[in-house]
């Protein structure tokens, strides 16, 4: 599929608490891109000058019937304070789609458990829907350090069976995603797990999957500049030595990785 | 119409004066979704070397203000996998493409320039002697009069045609070290690599990069860059290429007044993968509003 270069309109914006901001945008030419994957990212270029370098962002969500995105954002430096500032009917600079995506391709029946850790929720939202669109039970540990971060709970529901944990056992199971009641009964029976959040978070995943001889993705948010797979700044060093985040990624499975 | 084409001499033609800087654009095949590659001057490929570099561990980029620090450290496959690999993909394109070669000691360096020198669709290399992010060759060779003599006397002569030789601004008299890459043979001088810089994650208390040092690009270089093009280009008769935070029309332009033939466009191609393109049309619009039919009419008259 075709990386393209366009303006995007913020047709909608939800603040959310914690400081997550929930964006949807329709492209300016009328038209998404096709074939985009559930775990691909956007580069956005933060307006006003806020940032010199684009800012990646995970789509949160596709809808091809109306053509229009969704991302979930967190707002954690200018770049990302100015993109979430923006008002409805502005529009933004928008290079898109990027990386590669997580598997889709599992047999009907088959039970993929999605672990999402704080923002790091953000990709899982359509990769759910996706699988859950080719008969895949979805299992989702949506796991935060405490409530007010678990601001898209209820968007997961009608596509997976969804548990929560919270660090400070505000809301869920008390604990770490690894805690989980999921994780507990239902690992060894997982075709997969796909996970996104924290580094620390990630690895633990990764460990718990390699314990049980689970398959396991991970999806990584390496600093990066391009996106492009040009300045060979976003490296995560695998099998294969160093290779780029932003081509090859963010979605790796952990085999490849030297965790 | 604005004459646009620049001769670098020994056989280096370019239809218009915009390059890209190398490491900044891939292959060029990484930029080909935005722009038709074609409209380029040319482009300079990533630092290629004898053999395989894996580059400095990540960290390897910070944003800083109006710019950023670098430490990629000159990862690349080597300059077998781009004879094998790469070159068949992009040898065919109407535009120049220049290899920007680097090593680790002279042989290195020369014997990376020789085996370039089967490939008949590359006209140019341009010698990094100035790369700041690794320990051995690079920078150490472009920071004496001697050592940068030294290596382009050798790549001298191991490659036939138009040598470039791309020089550090970290060094007291670049007019002295251009005047050294000059009287060893070199055909053209492009200017600046990175300049070194640091920056602390205070937060955490340790650098952002894993190098603790790191190149500086970006807007923020861009005075210091016109300054010593200016500086060099009075000083020898060879062309000399500017780059240094170029990302529009005008900022090219600076350049050229200040003594360009051509210049390069290298962080703003990670900010807008069109840049190229921009720098390009707005020269031809600057040109078109004050009536200046060909360049040579404003190239150095600073």
């Amino acid at each position: 599929m075709a990386k393209v270069h366009q303006n995007f309109t913020i047709t909608q914006k939800c603040e959310l608490s914690a400081g997550y901001c929930l964006l949807h945008l329709k492209p300016a030419s009328g038209k998404l891109p096709e074939g985009i994957l559930p775990g691909q990212f956007v580069e956005i270029l933060a307006p006003d000058n806020a940032t010199m370098l684009r800012r990646p962002i995970s789509i949160h969500f596709v809808d091809y019937n109306t053509d229009r995105i969704s991302l979930l954002i967190r707002r954690v430096g200018n770049g990302t304070n100015a993109i979430c500032d923006l008002p409805e009917g502005e529009a933004l600079d928008i290079v898109l789609p990027l990386g590669n995506g997580f598997s889709e391709d599992f047999e009907a029946g088959a039970t993929v458990i999605l672990v999402g850790g704080g923002v790091g929720v953000a990709p899982l939202l359509y990769q759910a829907s996706k699988l859950k669109d080719k008969g895949i039970r979805v299992k989702m540990v949506y796991g935060a350090r405490t409530v007010d971060e678990l601001v898209v709970a209820e968007a997961f529901k009608p596509y997976c069976e969804l548990e929560i944990t919270t660090d400070d056992a505000s809301a869920g199971t008390p604990g770490r995603v690894t805690d989980s009641v999921c994780f507990r009964e239902y690992l060894k029976e997982a075709a997969m797990v796909q996970c996104c959040g924290p580094g620390p978070m990630m690895k633990a995943v990764a460990a718990a999957c390699k314990a049980h001889g689970v398959a396991c993705e991970v999806s990584l948010e390496n600093m990066m500049a391009c996106g492009l797979g040009a300045c060979l700044c976003c490296v995560e060093k695998t099998v294969k030595g160093n290779v780029c985040v932003c081509t090859e990624g963010p979605v790796f499975n952990i085999e490849k990785l030297t965790w | 119409m604005v004459k646009l084409n620049v001769n670098l001499g020994k056989g280096l033609t370019l239809k218009n004066p915009v390059l890209t800087a190398s490491g900044t654009f891939g292959f060029g095949e990484e930029y080909s979704p935005f722009i038709d590659l074609e409209r380029l001057g040319g482009f300079i490929v990533k630092g290629t070397t004898l053999e395989a570099r894996e580059g400095n561990p990540y960290p390897r980029m910070a944003e800083t203000p109006s710019g950023m620090l670098n430490a990629v450290g000159l990862q690349n496959k080597g300059v077998d996998y781009f004879i094998e690999h790469i070159y068949p993909r992009i040898a065919g394109l109407d535009t120049e493409i220049l290899v920007n070669v680097s090593g680790k000691s002279v042989e290195d360096y020369a014997e990376t320039a020789r085996r370039l020198s089967l490939l008949e669709n590359i006209h140019a290399i341009e010698l990094n002697i100035s790369c700041p992010n690794v320990k051995q060759g690079g920078m150490a060779y472009g920071t004496t009069c001697d050592g940068a003599s030294e290596v382009v006397s050798a790549v001298r002569q191991a490659w036939p045609r138009h040598l470039m030789v791309k020089l550090s601004p970290n060094v007291t008299s670049i007019k002295d070290i251009a005047l050294a890459v000059e009287g060893a043979g070199a055909d053209s001088i492009s200017l600046i690599n990175t300049l070194l810089g640091m920056a602390v994650d205070v937060e955490r208390r340790r650098p952002y990069l894993s190098t603790i040092t790191g190149g500086l690009s970006g807007p923020a270089v861009r005075p210091v860059a016109v300054r010593m093009v200016w500086q060099v280009a009075k000083a020898v008769k060879v062309p000399v290429v500017g780059l240094g935070g170029i990302v529009s029309g005008r900022d090219a332009l600076e350049f050229i007044m200040a003594g360009a033939s051509a210049i390069q466009v290298g962080t703003a191609n990670f900010i807008n993968p069109e840049s190229t393109i921009k720098v390009l049309e707005e020269i031809e619009e600057f040109c078109e509003r004050q009536g200046i039919k060909s360049l040579d009419e404003i190239r150095g008259i600073i």
